[in-house]
């Protein structure tokens, strides 16, 4: 039983090293002290330097605003590729469709960046984040939806077609009501893809605009201050929830990332 | 794997309908990505043989307001990376960094993961969720967490601090698909090796582990991948002297404005990603032959 003990230390310090360091930032958010050194007290007065930090704010709402919209629309995108690419036979939907979630951030973000500037000559700011944002999350809308249809059952769809639903139809009565968690948890995912980067947003937002992880980046560069931690606590939260919120209401969302590279590569004989 | 959508079956010749709402599905996100993904995707293989314009950016195709332009192709940025061996020194270092970065990951995640594959079945997801759970934050967010606990340590910007940053960013893109292959192994197989006197050292090594390998395989890609292109955690933890290929692109792209050359070493770096990724999956389809 030995082998079994040595495991079990093993996971539990793999677990303490995923959460020890989050629960250091979270806790010194209430520090009653300009410095992360050592605790000096409990205070909640980080939290009221946030609520009157213009950029701070500013930053929050570009957030938000962006979030809204491009989760919205990569929803309705992401939906539409994950059923074309459960339905019909496509070669390039689905590497187009998994090519953003698999590169490295940067490359999208330098070859948007490219194109915005060279192509279109457009002043980077809110459009150029938008779409930016809903390059990548189209993606992971897609495979979640896509992971929900290959664990239903064939026969529904079949059915509808011998009883003369014709394409609408289907889709109306048949296919929206299977998916619709895997579409609500698509866009809760999307929302929080959006609210969350860094790397892509960075390259495309030009001076004007600012998120909040341009935010951060930019304080955390000068110096750290427990501001940071409390924003940071307050940012996990809102993703934190999401997250439990997306897995409860379609379970593809935990797995969808995983079936994503078996249901595209090619068939296993 | 899953039987074919039915529609699949005879797909010669779909019924009109069908083929009507076969593109009205597929052609709104299709013409998306191609103008957003596949058209920046073509000005980058484009820009990389183009020469930089006198006020940074690229050189515009026509003489504009008394700017010379210039059409031409040219291999001067190739050229360029090829005529200081430091270039060549940053992609190697990079290479060495995410291969440092797969390797502790996978050491760190594999007890992990086959300690949540032998759970009971009904306490797995909650194991699984609380992966998840720290991964759903922020990654600068994670990443300022290594500055407040390494500061005091002195061991901030340094290349340990690099490692221990990429490390904590990407575990979890290893234990998942270690997890999910972990989780199919047949038990019954280690009671037969067990049965027929293996120590628990040896069940792991001549069963177990051989098992896991397109799992391996699969989350080694995962991990190596983002791993490439950071520039972030080495900027924010690392020295000077720790500069990676993501560093050296962001520097042409915002900095020194030399957008050929910085076109130049993303499609270097697509090259190594694509070979990457091609040999993991070539590795994950024999594993899974076994």
């Amino acid at each position: 039983m030995r082998a079994g003990l040595a495991l079990w230390c093993a996971a539990m310090a793999g677990y303490a090293l995923l959460y020890i360091p989050l629960a250091i930032v979270v806790l010194f958010s209430f520090n009653d002290s300009e410095l992360n050194a050592q605790w000096m007290g409990f205070t909640t007065r980080w939290y009221a330097t946030l609520l009157r930090d213009a950029d701070m704010l500013a930053a929050a709402r570009n957030s938000l605003v962006i979030a809204s919209i491009s989760s919205t629309l990569s929803t309705l995108l992401g939906t539409m590729a994950g059923i074309a690419m459960h339905k019909y036979r496509f070669r390039v939907l689905p590497v187009l469709v998994l090519a953003p979630v698999a590169m490295p951030e940067i490359l999208l973000g330098v070859s948007l960046l490219l194109f915005f500037r060279q192509m279109l000559d457009l002043t980077l700011g809110f459009w150029s984040i938008l779409v930016s944002h809903i390059t990548f999350s189209l993606g992971a809308v897609a495979i979640i939806v896509h992971s929900r249809l290959i664990g239903m059952d064939k026969n529904v769809f079949e059915a509808a077609r011998d009883l003369g639903a014709n394409p609408w139809k289907t889709f109306r009565h048949v296919t929206l009501p299977l998916i619709l968690p895997a579409v609500v948890a698509g866009f809760l995912i999307a929302f929080t893809l959006s609210i969350d980067d860094f790397v892509i947003t960075f390259f495309n937002a030009g001076v004007g605009v600012k998120t909040l992880p341009l935010q951060i980046y930019s304080m955390i560069k000068v110096a750290v201050t427990p501001e940071v931690n409390a924003v940071s606590t307050l940012l996990m939260t809102v993703t934190l929830t999401m997250i439990v919120a997306a897995s409860r209401i379609s379970p593809e969302v935990l797995h969808g990332r995983l079936h994503a590279h078996k249901s595209t590569g090619r068939k296993r004989a | 794997m899953t039987e074919p959508h039915p529609l699949r079956e005879n797909q010669r010749r779909l019924p009109r309908v069908e083929r009507i709402a076969k593109w009205v599905t597929a052609a709104p996100p299709y013409a998306f990505l191609i103008v957003f993904l596949v058209l920046p995707s073509i000005i980058m293989v484009v820009a990389s043989f183009r020469f930089p314009g006198e006020f940074g950016g690229l050189a515009p195709l026509r003489k504009v307001a008394g700017v010379a332009g210039d059409a031409g192709l040219t291999l001067e940025s190739y050229r360029f990376f090829f005529s200081d061996v430091i270039f060549a020194e940053i992609l190697v270092k990079s290479l060495l960094v995410s291969l440092a970065t797969t390797l502790i990951c996978l050491a760190l995640a594999y007890p992990l993961a086959l300690w949540i594959a032998r759970r009971p079945l009904r306490q797995r997801d909650v194991m699984v969720i609380l992966v998840i759970l720290p991964f759903s934050s922020n990654f600068l967010i994670r990443i300022y967490a290594w500055i407040i606990i390494l500061g005091p340590f002195d061991l901030l910007y340094t290349p340990f601090a690099v490692i221990a940053g990429m490390v904590y960013v990407h575990l979890p893109f290893m234990i998942l698909p270690l997890y999910t292959n972990l989780e199919k192994h047949d038990p019954l197989l280690l009671d037969a090796a067990r049965d027929l006197g293996a120590h628990p050292w040896q069940r792991f090594w001549k069963v177990t582990f051989p098992m896991s390998l397109p799992g391996i395989f699969s989350g080694s890609a995962l991990v190596f991948i983002p791993v490439l292109g950071i520039f972030a955690i080495p900027e924010l933890l690392g020295g000077t002297g720790d500069i990676l290929i993501g560093n050296l692109i962001k520097e042409q792209f915002l900095e020194s404005r030399d957008w050929p050359f910085g076109a130049a070493l993303s499609l270097i770096l697509t090259l190594v990603f694509l070979a990457v990724a091609t040999l993991s999956a070539r590795f994950v389809r024999r594993g899974g032959e076994r």
